[in-house]
């Protein structure tokens, strides 16, 4: 009999789920090794794409944006590709949703991207990253788990 | 060397991200996500004591786009708000989402301005 997987709300950790409570006193150095490797390569692609896309104080952050928009569909994608496995490989978790997107999307510099387009004398620009940026994750999260669900849905018939 | 600087500082980053949401939800059995929003607004907060500093690419690299990159995070947020929404929870999903910006907006302004005064 599988464990339930679902009911979460937290993709990195949720103390509801029987698993999550149990993974970091059971093998501890194994899921922090798994998520610093997972936030490792997650961050490097992040720097990445900031690298190769630059943007100026003033202007509109597209890596940034488009990272944090693709990360949401990602988390929505795995976590349900997990939830209809049972919760699938025990550091599947920890290693692509904990680590890898968690380290790829970032919270920190948007709001610090925002912030500095104001002190730039750029308050449109900020608003609309701001708006932009919110907007276009939770579309992201949303289309990622009902398209992902549907379709294993269809799968399994 | 910037790379080497970007993975140590996520290599501690993201698993301080898991152990501080574990840790705010073994003393809080609410359904509001407060250990993602914590970490959400830590990060926010550092990174503008950085950019306002303004640290140099090594301490930027280490610190900002390494650590405070890989401990905040959009996509937990993000599939908290959904998971909160879709459980019901309409009005916490809302909140997440309003107070998550306004505090780590304020968060990122504050350290910032804070890096500002203590630098003259």
């Amino acid at each position: 009999m599988p464990e339930p997987f679902e009911p979460r709300t937290d993709p990195d950790v949720d103390l509801r789920v029987p698993a999550d409570r149990r993974e970091l006193t059971a093998r501890p150095a194994t899921i922090l090794a798994v998520i610093a490797a997972g936030g490792v390569l997650g961050a490097l692609a992040r720097a990445g794409l900031q690298h190769a896309v630059p943007h100026a104080p003033t202007s509109f952050p597209w890596a940034t944006f488009t990272i944090n928009t693709a990360g949401c569909l990602l988390i929505g994608v795995l976590m349900a590709v997990l939830g209809h496995l049972d919760g699938g490989h025990p550091l599947a978790r920890p290693f692509l949703g904990v680590g890898v997107l968690g380290g790829f999307t970032t919270f920190s510099t948007y709001a610090v991207d925002v912030q500095q387009a104001i002190v730039a004398g750029a308050p449109g620009t900020a608003l609309a990253y701001l708006a932009a940026t919110v907007l276009g994750a939770l579309v992201a999260v949303a289309l990622g788990d009902a398209v992902t669900a549907g379709l294993l849905r269809r799968v399994a018939r | 060397m910037t790379v080497l600087l970007i993975a140590l500082g996520a290599a501690i980053g993201a698993p301080l991200r898991y152990l501080t949401d574990r840790a705010v939800q073994s003393r809080h059995g609410s359904a509001f996500p407060w250990g993602t929003l914590l970490v959400n607004v830590a990060g926010s907060l550092l990174l503008g004591v950085l950019v306002g500093w303004p640290a140099g690419p090594a301490v930027s690299a280490l610190l900002g786009t390494g650590f405070c990159g890989a401990l905040t995070t959009y996509s937990t947020f993000s599939y908290e708000t959904l998971r909160l929404n879709a459980g019901g929870h309409r009005l916490l999903a809302l909140a997440n989402v309003l107070g998550s910006v306004a505090a780590g907006l304020a968060a990122a302004t504050a350290g910032y301005a804070l890096a500002r005064t203590l630098i003259g």
